[in-house]
């Protein structure tokens, strides 16, 4: 049994998943189930002047039959009396003492409203505060959230003032509706911020219904951008996420967070540099059961890794990210079909046909076809692979070109000292 | 009609069952569901349409390719074309139900009476089809599309031929052959029921007054077994059965006891419709198939004779009757002899073995051995014909100029089962060479 036990700033969890501040971390109710089911971890849905909600506030992308790839809200921040929400922070706290509670803030951009708002929830017993620099709807229109998110000296300027009166750590939630995120990071770093959580919702519209055209979800017939989440955001996060990992002058821990619905989704982020990780639409979509999976799952993989603790894994293959300058030009990798497997789709043949470089041919011999790679001609781009249905039927295998690595970056400076 | 004839023994599918199996389809490149339809449908891009919600479109790329594709998605063997070619079935997965699906697209346009095809523009040219089966009707569907005037001769009071009145109704309804007979009459047809060509008008007079005439009359009734009794009462040619049972005309009592001579497809649906007549009556029959071959030898599908097995149908291989025995004018015994398969010379022959005749109780007698050929009619007409197979060449011409055929009157014994689908494909081949023809002929 691994040590799964995880570590944000000075924050200690008895795993490292985390609900995100979102609908499910909504009531001490809620946050009582997920705990009961093992949740490490909830940041409280952002807590600040009670707000008056919309309906509808939800929508979801759906592939083919796969249902919400992508989730999009514009469900502002809790429409709950302050003094409520302590009180069952406090009886959660009171109930799971391991747990991690951590409170999400959102206040308008004044030195003494954060100092008043800080101070009195740090009444409650609570293990850390969360700076919402993210949300891009609603709040963002009224100078809170993304509003903030998206001005680096606003987060400095925040963070300093949250830093001033905070007795637990404070994180700084990032809005990924910027064009680089380490600015951001940063700035909550300078501002003395303990650790950066990202990504929060990516500006975003579901789509429009054909028979009524009235946008997804509509309001009355109208609609605003939302936020948008769930496993289609994931490969954006996990960039951003690796983006602050590897910048020097982020010198905080990142909490991951962005489309992560089980335990390799997890393990990912964590090698990319996430110190723990926070869910919500799995949440959302599955109920809080999904966290058992997540604890075994993640467990048996660093029990078949050998690896002692989840700690071992973050940042572990952070470093394995680089600019393109910094790739290996030499290196070829052609696709190979095993016609054993194949069951004659013709997918690989009219991808690479119509979309990459015409390296399938298709002999066709007495009604029956067979698709063979062109060694010489393949760029081994992996396309063929990723429509292929079967697994492992095309394996992308290296090919030894017999010369030394050489980048870009290399070849470059080789070519100019010839000049 | 009750549920037992009534209702299709296929279900559609629920909207949900058609989401997932459209969406599982791979949407191959070249699929082999595509080139394993001798109609061509493009399988792929129908079930895709589905799958977008352009349900409309996809009644359309089935249709385009095959014009009786809504009997077809019920009556074709897809285990073994489509579906049998589906490269699930390679990666060990179970098939698309592609005619599930196919029916699918074709009730939604069905349910909201959507017109699927236009005439063209009038090209002043004439064709007459004798037949309006599948294959007359798939020829002038096409021929209205290129814009030539059609005149349909049929010798029965409605159109659809055997999809009318001799696939049993579980499998195809009276309601849906009709269906898509009316898509093709909605292009603008002259029809003519009640008419047979040969006696109430000359092949002659029609060579004479239209630009192309086309044979698609099929082939005729069951042939008789050639044995003693054969005339008593309680004895039917499967043909009629299965028509009197499906127009739901008045049908005899069929007694405890029903035997079924012959084990092709019309067979099982005369046993399998029998034994659910007999149930809908609420006196059950034990329904018996007598064959003078083995199961291994069926010319049924392997689906069909498990589907009989499935209804509780009961078979006796390896016999023939010699005699019917009556009582009263009507059946009540069968002799058979049983049979053994022997070699002569490259062929094997059944041949009855001496000395096993043995009785068995009938109450009603059905013959599925087969349907005769229209010897007489083709000699009448002056067509060329083998057997009563009329001969034609690659485009479907026969020996007399002018003349094309298409359908079951061309069907080679011994190929394979005659199936709608094939049928469709002639009429469509047909259609494109009679346009052709047409399209080069000098104005007179």
């Amino acid at each position: 049994m691994a040590n799964l036990q995880s570590n944000l700033a000075g924050i200690k969890s008895p795993n490292p998943f985390w609900l995100a501040s979102a609908p499910p971390t909504n009531s001490g109710y809620q946050v009582m189930r997920a705990f009961e089911a093992g949740w490490g971890g909830a940041v409280w849905k952002t807590l600040g002047t009670p707000i008056t909600n919309v309906t509808s506030r939800f929508a979801a992308l759906d592939y083919k039959q796969n249902k919400i790839i992508g989730l999009n809200n514009i469900e502002l921040i809790t429409d709950r009396p302050l003094d409520v929400n302590l009180k069952e922070i406090a009886e959660c706290k009171k109930a799971f003492p391991d747990r991690t509670i951590i409170a999400s803030l959102m206040e308008v951009c004044e030195q003494k409203a954060w100092h008043e708002l800080v101070k009195r929830v740090q009444e409650v017993d609570i293990d850390g505060f969360e700076l919402n620099f993210g949300c891009p709807h609603g709040m963002s229109e009224r100078g809170m959230g993304s509003a903030v998110g998206q001005h680096p000296d606003l987060i400095e300027q925040v963070a300093e003032w949250t830093k001033e009166v905070a007795r637990v750590p404070v994180i700084v939630k990032l809005t990924p509706n910027i064009t680089d995120i380490r600015f951001g990071a940063r700035a909550a770093s300078e501002g003395g911020a303990d650790a950066v959580s990202l990504i929060n919702t990516i500006n975003s519209l579901i789509g429009v219904d054909l028979e009524t055209w009235n946008p997804v979800p509509h309001v009355d017939g109208k609609s605003s951008h939302g936020g948008y989440c769930g496993p289609a955001v994931k490969p954006i996060a996990l960039n951003m996420v690796n983006e602050c990992a590897r910048d020097p002058e982020v010198r905080i821990p990142i909490s991951g967070i962005g489309g992560i619905e089980t335990w390799k989704d997890a393990v990912e982020f964590l090698l990319l540099g996430a110190s723990n990780v926070q869910v919500c639409t799995a949440a959302m979509h599955h109920g809080f059961r999904i966290v058992e999976d997540m604890i075994d799952g993640l467990n048996n993989y660093l029990d078949e890794r050998g690896l002692a603790s989840v700690q071992d894994l973050v940042g572990a293959a952070a470093n394995r990210i680089t600019t393109w300058e910094n790739l290996n030009l030499n290196y070829k990798i052609v696709a190979r079909i095993d016609q054993d497997k194949c069951i004659h789709c013709n997918k690989c043949y009219v991808a690479c046909e119509d979309a990459a470089h015409q390296c399938i041919d298709r002999l066709i011999n007495n009604g029956s076809s067979t698709v063979v790679v062109d060694e010489q001609e393949c760029v081994g781009c992996n396309l063929c692979q990723m429509v292929c249905p079967v697994e492992e039927c095309i394996e992308m295998v290296q090919i030894d070109t017999g010369l030394p690595p050489e980048s870009w970056k290399q070849r470059s400076l080789r070519l100019e000292a010839l000049t | 009609m009750s549920e037992q004839l009534g209702a299709s023994i296929h279900k559609p599918l629920s909207e949900i069952e058609v989401t997932i199996e459209a969406n599982r389809c791979l949407y191959c490149y070249d699929a082999p569901c595509m080139n394993a339809c001798p109609t061509h449908i493009d399988v792929a891009s129908f079930i895709q349409k589905i799958s977008t919600g352009n349900v409309k479109g996809s009644a359309r790329t089935i249709m385009e390719a095959n014009a009786m594709g809504a009997s077809c998605a019920r009556v074709c063997p897809t285990e073994e074309l489509c579906e049998g070619a589906c490269v699930y079935n390679e990666a060990g997965d179970s098939p698309i139900r592609i005619g599930d699906l196919q029916r699918y697209a074709l009730d939604y346009v069905a349910e909201r009476d959507i017109q699927l095809f236009e005439p063209g523009p009038d090209t002043g040219k004439r064709v007459a089809i004798i037949g309006g089966g599948p294959a007359g009707l798939s020829t002038a569907r096409d021929l209205r599309r290129f814009g030539h005037a059609i005149t349909i001769f049929e010798a029965k009071d409605q159109l659809g031929g055997l999809n009318t009145y001799g696939i049993v109704p579980f499998r195809l309804s009276v309601e849906t052959a009709l269906w898509e007979a009316e898509q093709v009459v909605k292009l603008g047809l002259d029809v003519r029921t009640g008419v047979r060509v040969g006696f109430d008008v000359t092949l002659e007079q029609l060579v004479k007054d239209y630009d192309a005439v086309v044979l698609a009359c099929g082939m005729g009734n069951v042939p008789k077994l050639g044995i003693e009794g054969e005339n008593l009462e309680g004895v039917w040619d499967a043909l009629d059965f299965i028509e009197r049972a499906k127009l739901r005309l008045p049908v005899p009592d069929l007694g405890e006891r029903v035997a079924v001579i012959g084990a092709g497809n019309t067979a099982i649906d005369a046993l399998t419709c029998a034994k659910r007549l007999s149930i809908a009556r609420g006196k059950e029959a034990r329904v018996i198939c007598y064959y003078r071959r083995g199961a291994e030898q069926m010319t049924a599908y392997q689906f069909e004779y498990d589907f009989a097995k499935e209804e509780g149908i009961e078979f006796r291989f390896f016999c023939a009757p010699t005699r019917v025995i009556g009582q009263n004018l009507h059946v009540n015994a069968v002799e058979f002899v049983r049979t053994q398969l022997e070699t002569q010379g490259d062929r094997e022959v059944v041949a009855p073995v001496a000395g096993s005749e043995f009785t068995e109780p009938v109450d009603t007698l059905i013959s599925a051995i087969g349907q005769s050929r229209l010897i007489e009619t083709f000699e009448r007409l002056g067509i060329a014909h083998d057997f009563g197979v009329v001969k034609v060449d690659d485009a479907l011409q026969t020996s007399r100029p002018g003349v094309w055929a298409a359908g079951d009157c061309i069907f080679e014994k011994g190929m394979r089962e005659a199936m709608v689908v094939e049928v469709a494909q002639q009429g469509k081949l047909a259609a494109q060479s009679i346009d052709a023809y047409l399209n080069a002929k000098v104005p007179a």
